[in-house]
């Protein structure tokens, strides 16, 4: 595992190290391509979170989806970008809009959507919900529904990294809204003191629930937030995938090679509103639509693979329709699959 | 007339100390700021400072006298113009008038810093303390807890403070599994704020005893993030008033994680650290969370009172798979204890334990509490009523068996906390001996606990706000009718 990780590191693109508290901004520079093969795969990923969120907001609908039930759609970029950047053995954790996330990491459409519905077929076993799944197997820490926790959280996980000096990076998601939280600084402060391998990615959507970030926050770049513990921070167009990858193998290579933690935040939107329940009245619908029609990562992708003749548009229909099909299988067990035995309300307290 | 100088007190629990040594002798000219002698506890070392000028007219505490009670007059300083003679009437005074001259000795921080928080440690401005029960440990034989009934026969005994239980615990743990670390505030350099990992750092390095920034909320948090990565992190709270910053991780992230991930992920972890009324620190750093600890599923909540048990029970706690809250508590870390020699010496999580058998009524308590009902029970025993002890040594899961069978043998309880009462564990013992031996009670199950207010400084409310060992008496005398 050592030598891999350390080749890894060693095929970065050599750029100069950020100093500390430095912020790299969006520069004009042109992106590094992905090449036809992760440009197609980036493609089928972020094409199955955002028909599994569709199909999932369909549910709720219906009255299958209960609860809080936060959709992803309009970010798929981030995390696909970055779990084509880690590496297997990194470790992930994010906060309560966390379908994308699980997704990404190879998770089974079948158990997020059952675990959706609240079923036992769910990866909670139907007892978790839309913000509590885990998979030990993918390295899929949460799914956590209080705002900022998984920040702690993650940084721990980072820490057993360290002392085990296994060469592995959590990479640790939050939200602008998050990003005002007092652990967050009471984590960044751990992680620089001791050079813990975290990647904080700040998934900048512009919004916490209904509060802007300029509204809530004195200093609305987020990437600077980790200058005080001299933790460099880049800003990346989070609707880019190919941003989202190179800044994350720079940043992986940083945390990779015992540098301690990096933040990077990503500049992203959310079509939908906070929740299911959210009218969404604080912002727009020209605002929704032109970030839809300019910057959409789907429809980026979709454009660079017809312009790069890497397909035609025949096999993208065709790749959307398996997409589809993945998705509608995931429902209809979703639908069918039973709930949890009454008695599974006892188990799982203690071991 | 001669000063009196008094033994001081460096912390808000000392009751009593070493005078290790005289830097003075007598006939010794003494400036105010002089150090005049050294002292210490089983936490720091200290040195006595001079406030007054004068001359050391004579030493009334040898140097090396162990287990000096705080306020006994250790020295008599002679001001200008006095001589020898004086001194005389000025042991006859220092016994009646001590707290006249009380400003005659204050401790400074020598090399080993005191534990105690500076503030605190000023307290040593010692005027007579008004003992509230049962911090008057120097009048009162410290009860002694009966034998385990976990450890075999033959086995043998040797006498160890809690403190030193708990770290023997910790150690002896991390010895056999690579995975447990301890962090905290001052674990590590410092050696413990109440020096419980003493000698830690020494023998396991930065990499395993981990001094952590002042933030609670974080390093709580980070330590249920290791947890879930497959580490097993010891969580020192230097106390659990402190722990109310991080009580989001506790709950929320450690405590919920097995269940909301359907079983998939455990969390191996211990959050530790001091609980209770300590002495004179008032509303903030004087309080007791068993109860709020003990509410939640998903924890297992443990608070041991004797040395045996701490041990036996943390040595439990960090081999269990499950998230623990273990509360101890700062006045019994430097009670001794006898703790049985056995090379691994494991208490079951989960059960009670019977440390005084009896017929007539039953006493239930943990931790601090033990002491007023052990205390009450000597002295029920006296007026003929046989008081049944249960130390309940774990909150939850909460050992109701044992509150019933011997409920319903002795038809009668008293429950002793140092909880608030509303909602307290007292509250939840009585709903169960109700639930449970209601035909089998002769009278209301009393509950004795702290009052229902803030804890004040003052000595004399503080002693109020706290349960007594008295009204421990009058409580069980009131259910047996005598």
């Amino acid at each position: 595992m050592t030598m891999a990780v350390q080749k890894k590191a060693a095929e970065v693109p050599k750029r100069a190290q950020p100093a500390p508290s430095s912020i790299v901004p969006v520069d004009a520079s042109p992106v590094p391509e992905l090449g036809k093969g992760a440009d197609l795969a980036a493609f089928r990923e972020m094409l199955l979170i955002r028909r599994f969120e569709e199909k999932a907001g369909q549910l709720y609908g219906m009255g299958l989806i209960g609860g809080f039930c936060h959709l992803y759609i309009g970010q798929e970029a981030v995390v696909v970008g970055m779990q084509m950047a880690s590496k297997d053995g990194d470790q992930v954790i994010t906060g309560y809009r966390d379908h994308g996330h699980m997704l990404a990491c190879g998770m089974d459409p079948k158990g997020v959507m059952a675990e959706l519905t609240g079923r036992r077929g769910g990866y909670s076993k139907g007892k978790g919900g839309s913000m509590h799944m885990f998979s030990r197997e993918k390295n899929f820490f949460g799914g956590h529904g209080i705002v900022g926790a998984q920040v702690s959280l993650g940084t721990g996980i980072a820490f057993a990294n360290s002392y085990r000096d296994n060469g592995q990076v959590c990479l640790t998601y939050f939200g602008d809204g998050a990003a005002n939280q007092g652990q967050v600084y009471e984590s960044f402060n751990m992680a620089a003191l001791w050079k813990l391998p975290v990647l904080y990615i700040i998934e900048n959507n512009r919004y916490a629930m209904g509060t802007s970030v300029t509204r809530a926050s004195a200093q609305p770049d987020l990437s600077k937030r980790g200058a005080s513990f001299n933790i460099p921070g880049e800003l990346v167009d989070g609707m880019d995938v190919r941003a989202v990858k190179a800044a994350g193998d720079r940043a992986l290579a940083w945390c990779r090679e015992g540098n301690g933690p990096y933040i990077l935040e990503m500049k992203t939107y959310r079509y939908r509103g906070h929740s299911m329940s959210d009218p969404a009245k604080y912002r727009t619908r020209e605002e929704v639509e032109k970030v839809r029609v300019e910057s959409d990562p789907i429809e980026q992708s979709r454009a660079r693979i017809l312009a790069n003749k890497w397909v035609g548009e025949d096999e993208l229909k065709a790749m959307d329709a398996e997409v589809r099909k993945d998705v509608n299988d995931a429902a209809e067990f979703a639908t069918y699959d039973p709930e949890p035995d009454p008695s599974e309300l006892f188990t799982d307290v203690l071991i | 007339m001669p000063i009196t100088v008094l033994m001081p007190a460096l912390s808000p629990t000392m009751e009593k100390g070493n005078l290790a040594k005289w830097v003075k002798k007598e006939g010794d000219k003494i400036s105010a700021g002089d150090v005049i002698a050294e002292i210490e506890t089983d936490k720091a070392t200290m040195e006595v400072e001079a406030v007054d000028e004068g001359t050391l007219g004579k030493i009334l505490v040898a140097a090396g006298t162990p287990d000096v009670a705080v306020n006994t007059p250790i020295a008599m300083i002679l001001t200008d113009g006095e001589d020898a003679a004086a001194l005389k009437a000025g042991v006859v005074d220092a016994a009646t008038a001590a707290p006249a001259a009380s400003s005659a000795s204050q401790p400074a921080p020598a090399e080993a810093t005191p534990s105690a928080p500076p503030a605190a440690a000023a307290q040593a401005d010692a005027r007579p303390k008004i003992p509230a029960e049962p911090f008057a440990a120097d009048v009162t034989p410290w009860p002694q807890a009966e034998v385990a009934p976990e450890t075999p026969e033959g086995t043998e005994f040797e006498p160890m403070t809690v403190r030193e239980a708990l770290r023997n615990a910790m150690a002896e743990e991390m010895r056999r599994d690579p995975d447990i670390f301890v962090m905290g505030e001052e674990v590590a350099e410092y050696q413990g704020a109440y020096k419980v990992t003493q000698g830690m750092l020494q023998e396991f390095g930065t990499r395993r005893v981990v001094d952590t920034p002042i933030t609670e909320h974080a390093f709580a948090g980070l330590g249920v993030g290791a947890a879930l990565a497959g580490l097993r992190p010891i969580v020192e709270f230097m106390t659990f008033n402190f722990a109310m910053q991080a009580i989001d991780q506790i709950i929320n992230s450690a405590a919920k994680t097995r269940y909301k991930s359907g079983g998939q992920m455990s969390c191996p972890i211990v959050f530790r650290g001091p609980n209770g009324a300590a002495a004179r620190v008032a509303a903030q750093h004087s309080q007791d969370f068993s109860a709020w600890y003990s509410h939640v599923p998903g924890l297992k909540v443990i608070a041991p009172y004797s040395a045996a048990d701490a041990k036996g029970l943390l040595k439990s706690a960090i081999r269990d798979p499950n998230p623990i809250v273990f509360l101890e508590n700062e006045i019994l870390y430097g009670h001794s204890f006898d703790v049985p020699k056995l090379d691994d010496y494991l208490v079951p999580i989960g059960r009670a334990r019977i440390a005084r058998e009896g017929t007539d009524v039953t006493i239930v308590s943990w931790s601090i509490g033990m002491t007023y009902a052990l205390s009450a029970a000597e002295e029920l025993a006296k007026l003929g009523i046989e008081a049944e002890v249960i130390d309940l040594r774990t909150l939850r899961p909460m050992d109701s068996e044992a509150i019933i069978a011997s409920v319903r043998k002795t038809n009668r309880c008293v429950v002793v906390e140092q909880c608030w009462p509303q909602s307290g564990v007292g509250a939840e013992v009585s709903a169960r001996i109700m639930e449970n031996a209601f035909d089998y009670l002769d009278a209301p199950v009393a509950r004795i606990s702290g009052k229902d207010v803030p804890m004040p400084y003052a000595a004399n409310l503080e002693g109020l706000a706290l349960p007594s060992v008295a009204e421990v008496i009058a409580a069980a005398r009131a259910v047996a009718y005598r």
